[in-house]
């Protein structure tokens, strides 16, 4: 697969006053910002865009001089556009960071392999060192194996848990401290909305961090985009012509997922500064301290021994907190063993048996296996 | 007559049309109103060239262009443009994006 850039318009109309930039009040304006619906021209598009961009970084206080930094590479329109925008703001604003691009190899035929292929292409473009981290030689399984076990269904499950291990993994392999990925605007509002849905309030807290850093965990995670809207990143895309892949994962997103996207660009459609008002909610929404609750419910249990019971419980759980290590491969875990260990367990158990094993689901799963039919029929 | 337009369609859209991301098209102009719109152009799209007729919900949504799909006459966004009541020029280059496909 190569790239086919998108076509140049040909035709020019002479401007109206009425189609002026609002900013430069000289060219035409050709999109209307989503947040703020403001008028502007590609020029001036470029110049917001980039800009609003590197303020995030500078406020946020981002990198440090001499940092290494990997990006989390897909080859998708977000990350493409990420690579190419921290590499002209380096050199722009003199960040003086060294940028590796980091892609996982999930080990999916017709889907990874060719939007690997975009990422070997940028690597070029930008010229920028490119590390591969694939699920094969981490875990000893591909993406299809796993799903020709678990199904379509959890596909999503285990690709997250082992994604994010993977990505922590290569970068730690180069010796590198920082990851950033190209999540945006409309994917972190995505995930509050799905947070608050699914009351997982604990989530709640973190997920609009720009930055997350564990205790005791050497690599942290940051999302430049994270004030940037989907629609901005594509157009930006389209005008400076990045090539970018573009299809959908061979085993389709998560039903829950879909629905919350479908949902938000329909409201987007209506109000188009919804997506920055989720986020905005969702910054502002902190817990109630959880301690009070806990005593409440000692005092209540009458007895002594509960209590004593209770406090020697708390004591252990404080014991795996954030910073300790999984008993077997030693990544962060804030269990005995991780989640991944724990996945990858079950998978192992499964192994031998693929093909008794798919029979047997085949059988039981009647209903629900016309269900997922039909889920992926909708989307 | 007919009007000689290009019309493309990126960021994954190319898969309900036949993989073919541009198109040059030949939009026959009724005789009665002598121009074709937006609005024309997205019903001849959905009624000729959507091979699978169970995809045109990828395309269009309550008779318009589905959320999430971004449309560019000549790079400039449609809703500057007037959106469906756009009357179109020969030679002009709609493009169709969709924002919904992962990477």
């Amino acid at each position: 697969m190569s790239y086919t850039p998108p076509t140049d318009p040909t035709n020019k109309q002479p401007v109206k006053l009425s189609q002026l930039c609002e900013i430069c009040h000289s060219r035409k304006a050709i999109i209307r910002r989503p947040k703020n619906l403001q008028k502007i021209c590609k020029l001036c598009f470029y110049h917001v865009f980039e800009t609003e961009i590197h303020n995030t970084i500078v406020s946020t206080k981002l990198f440090y001089p001499g940092e290494t930094v990997a990006v989390g590479a897909s080859g998708g329109k977000d990350s493409t556009v990420l690579a190419y925008i921290m590499k002209l703001l380096n050199e722009r604003h003199h960040y003086g960071i060294n940028i590796v691009l980091l892609s996982v190899d999930e080990g999916i035929v017709g889907y990874r392999d060719d939007s690997l292929a975009t990422v070997k292409r940028n690597q070029k473009q930008y010229n920028l060192p490119l590390e591969i981290v694939s699920y094969k030689e981490l875990y000893n399984w591909t993406m299809d194996e796993i799903v020709e076990i678990v199904g379509i269904r959890n596909s999503c499950t285990y690709c997250g848990v082992l994604r994010r291990q993977a990505l922590d993994r290569g970068a730690n392999k180069l010796g590198i401290k920082h990851v950033v990925t190209g999540h945006n605007a409309d994917d972190m509002a995505e995930t509050v909305l799905m947070n608050i849905l699914r009351g997982d309030v604990a989530r709640l807290e973190k997920s609009t961090a720009i930055l997350t850093e564990s205790n005791g965990s050497p690599i942290k995670r940051s999302k430049p985009f994270k004030y940037m809207y989907q629609k901005e990143i594509v157009l930006y895309a389209h005008y400076k012509k990045l090539d970018y892949f573009s299809t959908e994962c061979t085993y389709a997103p998560e039903a829950f997922r879909g629905t919350a996207r479908e949902y938000m660009k329909n409201l987007e459609a209506i109000r188009p500064s919804c997506i920055i008002d989720i986020i905005h909610s969702g910054e502002n929404l902190v817990l109630k301290p959880k301690q009070a609750k806990k005593k409440t419910t000692v005092k209540k249990s009458t007895a002594n021994k509960n209590k004593i019971q209770n406090e020697n419980t708390e004591d252990n759980k404080q014991v795996f907190v954030d910073g300790n290590r999984c008993e077997r491969c030693g990544y962060l875990s804030s269990n005995k063993i991780c989640k991944a260990c724990i996945l990858l367990e079950g998978l192992e158990m499964n192994r031998p048996k693929v093909n008794v094993s798919n029979a047997h689901e085949d059988s039981e799963d009647g209903a629900a296996k016309n269900l997922r039919t039909l889920e992926r029929l909708h989307f | 007559m007919a009007l000689n337009i290009t019309v493309e369609f990126l960021g994954g859209l190319d898969v309900t049309f036949n993989k073919q991301r541009v198109w040059q098209l030949s939009v026959p102009i009724p005789q009665d109103k002598g121009q074709v719109t937006m609005e024309d152009l997205i019903n001849y799209i959905v009624n000729t060239m959507i091979a699978d007729k169970n995809s045109v919900g990828d395309f269009v949504e309550d008779g318009t262009v589905r959320p999430g799909i971004l449309t560019l006459i000549n790079d400039t966004d449609w809703e500057l443009e007037g959106e469906g009541a756009y009357v179109l020029e020969k030679g002009d280059v709609i493009s169709f994006t969709s924002t919904l496909h992962g990477g």
